[in-house]
C-alpha cells in the first residue's frame, strides 16, 4: 500500500490505537466529592483482522492479509511519530509541574493531608513512618480500586447518565476551583496585585472554554492544553497533599494494579475495554488524551442513523480545504467521514475496485459494524493516552525535584527515564497490539532512577563539581 | 542519553561503594578514588556507547528488512551523530544544571578562594564535552561499522586524555587548551569520515550551488 502511505503517512491503515484510562474517579481534597483519578493503558484494535471481523467474505479476507502484512511495515515506520506525538505532552505537563513546585512555594509547604491518607508521617520512629506510609498507601490504593470497579459496573449497566454527571462534577471542580487556587497561589508568589473582578472573569472563562473543549468540540490543540493542563492541576494536589513516603509507595503500588487491572482477564479496567470494544463506543473524552482527532461525546445515545446520515452528507465537504498530510485534522468535528481523507478514498476505490462507499460497505471493508462508523474511525489516525499517566508521571518528577536533593540531576535523570519507558511501552503497544497499561514500566524507570540518582550519582556529581573534574 | 545515564549511574554505584568502603578523612584518598571514578566512568560510557550501538544496528537490520524498498529510513551515519548528540547533551546537563541553577541565585564566585572564572571555565568545558561527545559518536560507530580498531580506541583515549586534563583544574590551561585542540582535531575527523572535504566546505561558505 505505498501509495496509501505516500499520502496518509500518518494513517496506520487499519490500526486503531487506543488508550483506555483506568476510568478511576475518587476524591481529590477534604471538602469535594469528586477526583478524578485514571490510569491509562493502550488498546490497539485491529480493524482488518478477523477478531473484530464480523463479515467474512472472500476479497475482504484478501484486503484483510494484505492489510496485516503492510501494518507490521506501517507500525513500525509510524510508531516514531507517535512516539513524539506522546513526548511533547508529557513533556509539557511535567515542565509545568516543575516549574510550578521550584517557583510557587505553596505545593512543597505541608499543609496537612488528605483524609485519603489519615496516617501521619510525623512519627518518633522510623518503624512507625513504614507502617503508616504502608497503612496509607493501602487505604489509597482500595479507594482507587472500589471507584475503579463502581465506574466499570457503571458503565457495564449503561448508567451513562450518572458517569457523565460525574465526569463533569470533576472537571468542574478541576477547572474552576482548583485552577481559582493556582492562580491565587502564582499570584501571590510574584507579589502580583489583583482584584476579584478580573480573577472572576479570568476563570469564568477559563473553565467555561475548558469545559466546552474537553466534553464537547473545540481545536484540537486547545483541548489538548486543556488536558494538560489540567493533568497538572491534579497533579500540583497530589504532589501538595501526599506526605513523602506514601506518595513513592503510591507510585509503586499504582503501577501494580495497572499491570494487574488492565491485563488480567478479569481486572476491572480490561472488561472496560472490552465492554467499549462490543459496543464499540468511545470511552469518556474527558479521561483521555488523544493526540490527533477530537472525540464526539457519542455514546449509546446517538441515534446510529442520524450518524450514517451525517457522515454521507459532510464525507464530500470535510477534507476539501484540508492538505492531504495534515496530521491533525482537528477543526471539524464533523471528521464523521471516518477520518479518510478523499486521498485516501479514491486510493482505495482505485485498489479494490469502486465501492460505493456506504457505511455499510465501509463496515465491511474495516471489518466494524456500520454504527461505529464516527466514533470508532477517529481512533484509528492517534495514539491515545490516559489522563491519569500524565498525572502520575507529573507526580513522580514534581516530587523529584520537589525533595530532592540532587535537586535538578534527579529531576532531570527521572524526566529521562519516564520518556525511556513510553517509548517502550509504545514499543510494545506496537507489538501486541491492544490495550497495554503506561504506567508500570515508566514508573519503575523512574522510581529506579530517583533513589539512584539522589543517593548514588548526586554525591559523585557533587564532588565531580567542587573540584571541577569533568567525566 | 538513556544509556548515558545508566552508565552514569553504574559508574556512580561503583564510587560510592568505594568511598563508603574507604576513610572519609583521608583527603588524598578520597581525591584519588574521585579520579578513578572518573577513569571508571570514562571507560563505562565508551562501554555503553558500543553497547548503543550494538542496539541501533538491531535496529536497523529490523526497519531494513521491513522496509519497502531494502533501504532503512535513517541511516546508521545520523543515528552515530544523533547518539553522539545525546550523549553529550546528558552529560553537559548534568555537569551544568545545578550550577545554572546555582548561578541564578545570590552568591559570589570565588570567595573562599577558589577561581573566580569558575562559572566561564564550567560553561566552556560542558561546551567542549558536548562537541567531543557529538564527533567521538560519529567516530566511534565508524570504527565499529567499518571495523577499525583504532578508530575506537582513538576515541577511548582522546576521551581519557580530555576527563584526565581536568584533572589540572582549577589551572584552566592544561585543560581547556587541549580540550579544545582534540575538539578541533575530533572536528576535522568526523568531517572528513562524513564524507565531507576541503572542497565540499569551500562551496559551501561561498553559497555555490
Amino acid at each position: 500500500m505505498t501509495e496509501l502511505s505516500a499520502h496518509l503517512p500518518q494513517f496506520q491503515h487499519g490500526q486503531l490505537t487506543e488508550n483506555f484510562p483506568d476510568n478511576h474517579l475518587s476524591n481529590t481534597n477534604d471538602n469535594s466529592e469528586r477526583r478524578r483519578h485514571d490510569n491509562s493503558e493502550r488498546r490497539r484494535n485491529d480493524n482488518p483482522e478477523s477478531e473484530t471481523n464480523e463479515q467474512p467474505q472472500n476479497n475482504i479476507q484478501q484486503v484483510v492479509e494484505q492489510d496485516e502484512e503492510e501494518d507490521e511495515e506501517l507500525t513500525l515506520k509510524y510508531g516514531a511519530k507517535h512516539v513524539i506525538m506522546l513526548f511533547v505532552p508529557v513533556t509539557l505537563c511535567m515542565v509545568v509541574v516543575v516549574a510550578t513546585i521550584k517557583s510557587v512555594s505553596f505545593y512543597t509547604r505541608k499543609d496537612g493531608q488528605l483524609i485519603y491518607t489519615p496516617f501521619t508521617e510525623e512519627t518518633e520512629t522510623v518503624g512507625q513512618r513504614a507502617l503508616n506510609s504502608i497503612l496509607n498507601a493501602a487505604i489509597m490504593i482500595s479507594v482507587i480500586i472500589v471507584m475503579t470497579i463502581l465506574l466499570v459496573v457503571l458503565y457495564k449497566y449503561r448508567c451513562y447518565k450518572v458517569i457523565h454527571g460525574w465526569l463533569i462534577i470533576s472537571s468542574l471542580l478541576l477547572l474552576f476551583f482548583f485552577s481559582f487556587i493556582y492562580l491565587g497561589e502564582v499570584f501571590k508568589t510574584y507579589n502580583v496585585a489583583m482584584d476579584y473582578i478580573t480573577v472572576a472573569l479570568m476563570i469564568w472563562n477559563f473553565g467555561v472554554v475548558g469545559m466546552i473543549c474537553i466534553h464537547w468540540k473545540g481545536p484540537l490543540r486547545l483541548q489538548q492544553a486543556y488536558l494538560i493542563m489540567i493533568s497538572a492541576l491534579m497533579a500540583l494536589v497530589f504532589i501538595k497533599y501526599l506526605p513523602e513516603w506514601t506518595a513513592w509507595l503510591i507510585l509503586a503500588v499504582i503501577s501494580v494494579y495497572d499491570l494487574v487491572a488492565v491485563l488480567c482477564p478479569k481486572g476491572p479496567l480490561r472488561m472496560l475495554v472490552e465492554t467499549a470494544q462490543e459496543r464499540n463506543e468511545t470511552l469518556f473524552p474527558a479521561l483521555i488524551y488523544s493526540s490527533t482527532m477530537i472525540w464526539l461525546v457519542n455514546m449509546a445515545e446517538e441515534d446510529p442513523e442520524a450518524q450514517k446520515g451525517r457522515s454521507k452528507a459532510s464525507k464530500n465537504s470535510t477534507y476539501d480545504k484540508q492538505a492531504p498530510a495534515n496530521q491533525t485534522q482537528n477543526e471539524d468535528a464533523e471528521a464523521d467521514d471516518g477520518g479518510f481523507s478523499q486521498e485516501w478514498q479514491q486510493q482505495r476505490d482505485n485498489r479494490i475496485g469502486p465501492i460505493e462507499s456506504t457505511p455499510e460497505s465501509r463496515a465491511a471493508v474495516q471489518g466494524l459494524p456500520s454504527n461505529s462508523q464516527t466514533s470508532e474511525d477517529p481512533e484509528e489516525r492517534g495514539v491515545k493516552l490516559g489522563l491519569g499517566d500524565f498525572i502520575f508521571y507529573s507526580v513522580l518528577v514534581g516530587k523529584a525535584s520537589a525533595t530532592a536533593s540532587g535537586d535538578w540531576n534527579t529531576t532531570l535523570a527521572c524526566f529521562v527515564a519516564i520518556l525511556i519507558g513510553l517509548c517502550l511501552t509504545l514499543l510494545l503497544l506496537a507489538i501486541f497490539k491492544k490495550a497495554l497499561p503506561a504506567l508500570p514500566i515508566s514508573i519503575t524507570f523512574g522510581l529506579v532512577f530517583y533513589f539512584a540518582t539522589d543517593n548514588l550519582v548526586q554525591p559523585f556529581m557533587d564532588q565531580l563539581a567542587f573540584h571541577q573534574f569533568y567525566i | 542519553a538513556f544509556f548515558w545515564l545508566v552508565s552514569l549511574l553504574l559508574s556512580s554505584l561503583i564510587w560510592f561503594i568505594a568511598v563508603k568502603a574507604s576513610d572519609p578523612q583521608d583527603e588524598p584518598l578520597q581525591k584519588g578514588l574521585l579520579i578513578f571514578g572518573v577513569m571508571f566512568s570514562v571507560l563505562l560510557q565508551e562501554a555503553f556507547r558500543f553497547l548503543y550501538y550494538k542496539l541501533l544496528r538491531k535496529a536497523i537490520e529490523g526497519l531494513v528488512a521491513l522496509s519497502e524498498d531494502g533501504c532503512s529510513p535513517i541511516s546508521i551515519q545520523q543515528m552515530a551523530y544523533v547518539a553522539g548528540v545525546g550523549f553529550g547533551l546528558m552529560s553537559g546537563a548534568f555537569s551544568m544544571i545545578n550550577l545554572l541553577a546555582d548561578a541564578i541565585g545570590p552568591g559570589t564566585v570565588g570567595i573562599h578562594g577558589d577561581s573566580q572564572l569558575y562559572f566561564l571555565t564550567s560553561a566552556f568545558m560542558t561546551m567542549v564535552l558536548i562537541f567531543l561527545h557529538t564527533f567521538w559518536g560519529i567516530l566511534f560507530f565508524h570504527g565499529c561499522e567499518h571495523r577499525r580498531w583504532w578508530e575506537i580506541t582513538a576515541v577511548v583515549v582522546m576521551h581519557l586524555a580530555v576527563s584526565g586534563s581536568t584533572f589540572c583544574n582549577p589551572l584552566y590551561v592544561g585543560s581547556l587548551v587541549p580540550s579544545y585542540l582534540l575538539m578541533a582535531t575530533a572536528a576535522v575527523w568526523a568531517y572528513l569520515l562524513s564524507g565531507g572535504s576541503a572542497q565540499n566546505l569551500r562551496r559551501f561558505l561561498l553559497c555555490k550551488s
